[in-house]
């Protein structure tokens, strides 16, 4: 399909605050981006033409906000409202290999979905990892740099050589990925295997390295894993704050050819991917 | 009508920074016997139900499926007829 015909619903309810910079990642691309409340899925409290199927888009994203203002636990609520009617649809959806992104709250939502990390299931009906409170017990706001670690598993990263450092910021409080305590190597192993691991964090030098260099204390480092698909991807730092090159923090002081942003290239995969796939 | 209180903390093992940092503020106030230091939630509920033992299998699962993850918490579920 053409990649203006490529219809990105950008979710939010009552506590998303990134929508606006994920809706503009995608329409500069030349994609056909819409906000939409999750009443207009739920079809509640809408007119009928402001009603919504999930099968009316081509990819979905949960941006980046404090939904529901993380009561219970961040995502959790927008997990449970998604799921009270939503569930079938978005697995049916995965099943057929649309992509969905969730950035910040969103990558919080979808590890509360059962989405990921989606080891050899597309949902699970409890969650098996969390994003837990970061160890320094504080919002951690900052640069990050990520490692591409992924080989072609993940759609959302493929423009991304593998081994390139990217720097992605990252705005949280709750970003420490945690699988179950007995069961981390096995985890990390299947993750491996399925080549799921998509960033890690590290430091200048590139090598993977503790607080600051990873703000949560993420086990392995790991700052985005997508499904055994491919298709759900999760991360916590917010590619769509680095979109132009001119986002960077050093943007005055370094020379660059053109005004690329290190996140770009995530949006550029997805849409790609979409075109050739549907 | 039954009310449910669920004490919700986390599983051994699994770090607690909100607790780490009240110990810390607590020593930096003097408090020098306070040994530990760990958060817990507790959520109370009111509940319509015919018997304890429904509410709490019905308690059980909203635990299951939206107040607790089962990756980090543990939780207790205390039950009186009100």
């Amino acid at each position: 399909m053409k990649k203006s015909d490529i219809r990105v619903g950008v979710l939010r309810i009552e506590g998303t605050n990134c929508e606006q910079e994920s809706y503009d990642a995608f329409k500069r691309l030349g994609a056909n981006p819409e906000f939409v409340h999750l009443k207009q899925l739920l079809h509640i409290d809408c007119d009928k033409d402001e009603k919504r199927d999930v099968f009316d888009y081509q990819c979905l994203m949960i941006p980046g906000g404090f939904s529901a203002g993380d009561y219970i636990r961040a995502g959790a609520i927008f997990a449970a409202r998604i799921k009270s009617k939503l569930g079938k649809d978005l697995e049916e959806f995965v099943k057929q290999e649309y992509p969905i992104l969730g950035v910040c709250n969103g990558f919080q939502v979808l590890t509360e979905l059962g989405l990921l990390p989606g080891l050899d299931v597309v949902m699970k009906s409890i969650p098996d990892a969390c994003l837990s409170i970061n160890d320094s017990n504080r919002f951690e706001c900052r640069p990050t740099l990520l490692k591409h670690e992924n080989n072609g598993k993940c759609v959302f990263t493929r423009r991304i050589p593998k081994g390139d450092i990217r720097l992605i910021p990252s705005a949280h409080a709750e970003g420490k990925l945690l699988f179950p305590l007995d069961e981390q190597e096995l985890y990390l192993k299947k993750l491996d295997e399925n080549d799921q691991i998509v960033f890690r964090y590290v430091n200048p030098d590139g090598e993977y390295a503790g607080y600051p260099w990873n703000p949560n204390g993420s086990i392995f480092n790991i700052a985005g894993v997508c499904n055994y698909i491919g298709n759900v991807f999760g991360m916590m730092p917010h590619p769509e704050r680095v979109f132009y090159r001119f986002q960077h923090p050093d943007w005055t002081r370094s020379e660059f050819s053109n005004n690329v942003g290190d996140g770009r290239a995530v949006f550029e995969s997805v849409l790609d991917y979409v075109c050739k796939k549907f | 009508m039954y009310e449910a209180k669920v004490t919700i903390g986390l599983k051994k093992g699994v770090s607690d920074p909100e607790g780490a940092n009240t110990l810390k503020a607590l020593k930096l106030l003097g408090f020098n016997n306070v040994k530990e230091a760990k958060m817990i939630r507790i959520v109370d509920l009111l509940i319509d139900g015919e018997s304890k033992e429904s509410v709490r299998k019905s308690v059980e699962e909203m635990c299951q499926r939206l107040l607790t993850n089962p990756v980090i918490h543990t939780y207790k579920i205390d039950i009186v007829k009100k």
